[in-house]
């Protein structure tokens, strides 16, 4: 089993996407690089977060014609699981892969703050370890992470389950004050309607270790382990 | 009855300042394919509505402080669209 | 056509007579336009340090740790163990960020991480030392002064975040005397293997000189000697010379370069900062003690028709100068492609010892090297004491509530919350911020070495105005007490010395005094200076600023465990003042704010007495009872308990009694705003578990360390009981004040 972390021009978050998966997992992570065609030999593909092109014109956008996400895309539609963290899942929905787009902080300012997340779908290979329900707590670190999309597309994402994550309070709540930045239904992570494409706007890249002060996002990295383990088995 | 004027305020960045956004635009744009693509500069327009004629003087100030970085932006008001 | 060289047009570049004449006598002959254009750059204080570099001779730059010295390469290294190393430096953008403050900051970043890659080492964090002019009021400063801060905000957020390494703190303090003339300091470290250390000489007679990175366009026209005159009215028609930072090109740049510096490829490696590349070519060929020889038709350029005196003194970012090691220019060519960035061989390493450069195949610029580099004059400047301070007598003082005047030190904007300043800057990426930005030091994991650094930078202006000398001594036992407090062992320091115009003599003897302040305290701290900047000329219409010598310091937490934050974790837990109630007001923030005076004798710093405090404290939590350690600093001890109280994510109270305390035999007569918020030096509150208190007092006797039991955590209130009656503030009201301050002056729009 291998995972691959894409890296494009501009991420900033590959190294510490590998070292959640090899140093907080013990398992076998590659980079690869944005001018590859093939992700032959990968079972699974993470986009990190970071800065892909600048962010110049949008967010993710230039890096959606990136070489490496048309095989990314071919794989995400036959299955594979493909997991897009912070400009990642900016990518994920320039290439259309997930609905929606991400736009501008409520507040028009970057915020790197913790919240408190949600889990709303345990049935994607990033989430079956954990109960719907579970609290998640993970930092931002975003100027563009408000989740936008219209009214048909928002009730199709809510009937269909594909919310996955949403912005809460202690309590669990999905407030006004919960929601850091203005998205929409206080949505945080989508999937796609098959559930092998996630996108998340918080890190769980940076909450994997005791030191961080949270390690809730092990447990995403985990799921999606033991998923590639099961398969393969 | 006051008609409604509608102006497009350009904003660009300077010719001889860096467009970081401008580059990155025209690589990729070669990168798709369009080999011949010379410089590519990034800015962005204000559509701006009117009831009536704005003030000249005051809108070209208010142009020069607050839409525009003097430092490393130029700007043109774009004629007025009588709706 | 090239202008004739007349002695206004010497005058514009900012050299005197005789460093015209000296120029000649080094040439044997005149200097055209472009040399004469070189001479001044490389001739500013900016680059020459021709007014300081006496002074900064002063300073302690050895020591079993010190890998690189000050002055050495771009930026100091230190060994912090198990064949790690890490760079690190602090460098000003004042001017730039005054001028556009966005762009400014910005590019502020940028220069100072590429000045620690350029060593070799992998940037991991970032911190910046802010100073303003006031943010609230209805008032044009105020408005002028919130605008510079959003920008400066924003532009190292910009920069920082989008270029991946995190901001992990730093301090801002407001102040009149910054007004227009803002301080932008950033400080920049990475880690490195100590063999690994990169050079920045052009060794290796006939190996490549290649440019790589962005393209040279007319940037930043003579930035560098821009940096090195006053503020005025026009310079604000200098605002062309703003350079424009592209934190993406930023970053391929820095991954390029670490791995074509991987590759073994590099013979010598330097960033082209202040004076581009004209300081990068006879730098390096000074410290390789060669010549480097470009042609300037082989440079990458973004704009047609610039003349040779515009492409060498470009201050275009995001660029270095690397000297390759013969048949390994292919490497060169492999990465450079990779990363998509520009790269071109301008010139070769010759062994003739000059800078030459070639435009139309013949020489435009042919200057010695190493007497360009390094024989620009040095000046022993004047100096003249300014009249002494005014004095104050605590009896001339009315005396004012306490209750109000803690709310109003914890609103005045240098001691509040900086969360609307911390959240805009990206802290958790390397996932390595272990006490984030809000505590007394920094505290990171670095994950390639395995080591936990902390980090801080310190200086408090109004004792620096009132007695230089006392207050750089001070800025660096508060750094280093910081650094205790967060559980570390100090290391090394970099300072940047922001004073104004040198030849006003009196300016001249406040950089003085403090550079001997500086240098005393890193030797009594045992933490050598390894690095900085100096920048002068920090002027407005309005005056000079108050002298800031900035103390950048790096420490080590040798064990994980030891890691102390600065607020209070657990109720019940005894609270105890190390080092006494103190009694020294002159200087204090207690008396600008509430009295309006920037006077009085600073506190006393007394070494001896700091070093014991701190070698106690560091005792302490390595015995594992210390749950929170804070030094008392601006505002004093209630400020100090209150931000126990406060600056954790939940808040939690106290209860102090101020009477009948042991070992304060003096308090009884002291009048309690002057207990409260005196600034007396070397103290620290601590919060212990209640059934360590005996340990911590025992351990305190035997040091001969003045501790006092002041109460316990606990509550939703701060609550003060003396023999004057008790003073209780509900722990809302003080984080509405303390929380809300900045915030609220810098959302408001501002038209």
């Amino acid at each position: 089993m291998k995972i691959a972390v894409v890296r494009f021009p501009g991420s900033n978050c590959d190294q510490d996407c590998l070292r959640a998966l090899t140093d907080g997992l013990g398992v076998k992570a590659e980079y690869v690089w944005h001018k590859e065609t093939s992700i032959a030999g990968f079972d699974a593909v993470i986009l990190p977060g970071g800065f892909s092109y600048g962010d110049y014109l949008r967010c993710g956008a230039i890096a959606a014609f990136s070489p490496v996400m048309q095989s990314v895309i071919k794989a995400a539609n036959s299955g594979m699981p493909v997991f897009g963290i912070c400009n990642g899942f900016q990518i994920l929905c320039e290439t259309g892969l997930l609905r929606g787009a991400l736009i501008r902080n409520r507040s028009l300012l970057f915020l790197c703050q913790p919240v408190c997340l949600k889990l709303e779908n345990n049935r994607t290979p990033f989430t079956r370890l954990s109960d719907e329900g579970a609290i998640f707590r993970m930092p931002i670190a975003h100027g563009e992470g408000a989740y936008y999309a219209d009214e048909q597309t928002l009730e199709e994402l809510e009937e269909g389950g594909q919310v996955v994550f949403r912005y809460v309070n202690e309590d669990g709540q999905p407030t006004s004050e919960a929601n850091p930045n203005g998205s929409r239904n206080n949505i945080a992570g989508i999937c796609n309607p098959a559930g092998n494409v996630l996108g998340l706007m918080p890190h769980p890249d940076r909450s994997w270790d005791h030191r961080l002060g949270s390690e809730d996002g092990l447990q995403l990295f985990k799921s999606l382990v033991e998923t590639l383990l099961s398969v393969a088995a | 009855m006051v008609s409604a004027v509608k102006l497009e305020v350009v904003v660009m960045p300077k010719r001889n300042v860096l467009d970081p956004q401008g580059v990155a635009v025209r690589n990729a744009v070669r990168e798709l394919g369009l080999s011949n693509v010379g410089t590519v500069r990034v800015g962005k327009i204000i559509e701006i509505e009117f009831t009536g004629e704005p003030d000249e003087a005051k809108l070209d100030e208010i142009c020069r402080d607050l839409l525009s970085n003097q430092v490393i932006e130029d700007y043109r008001i774009l004629g007025a669209v009588l709706k | 056509m090239t202008p004739i060289i007349t002695p206004e047009l010497v005058r514009q570049h900012g050299l005197s007579e005789e460093e015209f004449e000296r120029i000649k006598a080094l040439l044997g002959r005149e200097p055209n336009f472009t040399e004469l254009g070189v001479f001044s750059v490389m001739w500013s204080e900016h680059c020459s340090y021709k007014n300081t570099r006496r002074e900064l001779r002063k300073f302690p730059t050895t020591g079993s740790r010190v890998l690189v010295k000050a002055g050495e390469e771009n930026a100091g290294v230190i060994d912090i163990g198990d064949g790690w190393a890490v760079a690190f430096k602090m460098e000003s953008h004042n001017h730039p960020s005054a001028v556009e403050p966005f762009q400014g900051a910005a590019t502020g970043v940028g220069g100072i991480i590429r000045d620690i890659f350029t060593m070799g080492a992998r940037p991991v964090f970032l911190m910046n030392s802010l100073r303003f002019g006031p943010i609230h009021g209805d008032n044009d400063a105020a408005r002028k002064n919130r605008k510079l801060v959003r920008g400066v905000v924003a532009g190292i957020a910009h920069y920082g975040n989008c270029i991946g390494v995190p901001t992990i703190g730093g301090e801002i303090s407001f102040d009149d005397s910054y007004n227009g003339n803002p301080l932008v300091n950033v400080l920049c470290l990475g880690v490195l293997k100590k063999a690994e250390i990169a050079r920045g000489a052009a060794s290796g007679v006939g190996n490549a000189v290649f440019y790589v990175g962005s393209e040279t366009g007319r940037d930043g026209l003579a930035g560098a000697a821009f940096a090195s005159r006053d503020l005025t009215e026009e310079s604000k028609a200098d605002r062309p010379a703003v350079q424009v930072g592209d934190p993406f090109r930023g970053k391929l740049l820095l991954e390029a370069c670490l791995e074509l510096l991987q590759s073994g490829a590099v013979a010598g490696i330097q960033d082209m900062g202040a004076a581009g590349l004209t300081c990068s070519t006879c730098e390096t060929a000074s410290r390789g003690g060669t010549g480097v020889q470009i042609d300037l038709a082989l440079v990458p350029k973004r704009e047609t028709g610039m003349s040779p005196y515009e492409i060498l003194l470009s201050e275009s970012q995001e660029r270095m100068l690397i000297i390759v090691r013969s048949g390994e220019e292919e490497r060169v060519k492999e990465v450079f492609e990779k990363w998509d960035l520009p790269y071109a061989k301008v010139g070769i390493v010759t062994e003739d010892g000059f800078m030459r450069v070639l435009n139309d195949g013949s020489a435009e610029v042919e200057i010695p090297a190493k007497q360009l580099a390094d024989d620009a004059p040095v000046y022993e400047r004047e100096v003249a004491i300014p009249a002494a301070p005014e004095t104050i007598a605590v009896s001339d003082l009315a005396f004012h509530d306490p209750k109000d005047s803690l709310i109003k030190l914890l609103a005045h904007p240098t001691v509040a919350s900086k969360n609307w300043v911390f959240r805009q800057y990206d802290h958790t990426v390397r996932a390595g911020a272990v006490v984030p930005p809000g505590s007394d030091a920094a505290v990171f994991y670095v994950r390639e070495a395995d080591k936990f650094l902390a980090a801080t930078t310190d200086c408090n202006h109004l004792y620096c105005r009132l007695d230089p000398r006392e207050g750089a001594k001070i800025a660096v036992a508060e750094a280093a007490r910081n650094l205790t407090c967060s559980g570390a062992i100090p290391l090394a320091v970099t300072d940047n010395l922001n004073f104004g115009n040198p030849y006003r003599p009196e300016n001249f003897w406040q950089l003085r005094e403090a550079v001997e302040g500086l240098a005393e305290a890193c030797r009594r701290f045992e933490t050598p200076v390894t690095g900085g900047n100096v920048s002068l000329y920090n002027e407005s219409p309005q005056g000079t600023i108050d002298p800031t010598p900035t103390v950048g310091m790096i420490g080590l937490i040798e064990d994980e465990r030891w890691t102390t934050r600065q607020y209070f974790q657990i109720q019940g837990d005894v609270i105890f003042l190390i080092g006494g109630v103190g009694d020294e007001i002159g200087g204090s923030l207690y008396l600008k704010t509430i009295y309006g005076k920037k006077a009085g004798l600073p506190p006393r710093l007394n070494f001896d007495r700091e070093l014991a405090v701190q070698k106690f404290l560091r005792g302490l939590i390595r015995k594992g009872v210390v749950k929170s350690a804070h030094d008392c600093s601006e505002g004093g001890l209630a400020v100090a308990l209150a931000e126990c109280c406060m600056s954790g994510a939940e808040k939690i109270g106290a209860q102090i009694r101020l009477s009948g305390m042991s070992g304060s035999s003096s308090l009884a007569n002291q009048r309690l705003d002057v207990s409260l918020f005196n600034e007396s030096q070397s103290r620290i509150v601590v919060s212990v578990p209640s059934q360590e208190s005996e340990l911590v007092h025992q351990d305190a006797a035997q040091a001969g360390i003045e501790l006092i039991r002041l109460g316990s955590v606990g509550g939703s209130e701060l609550t003060i009981e003396s023999s004057d009656g008790t003073l209780s503030w509900p722990l809302d009201q003080l984080h509405e004040a303390w929380y809300s301050s900045i915030a609220l002056a810098l959302s408001q729009q501002d038209l």
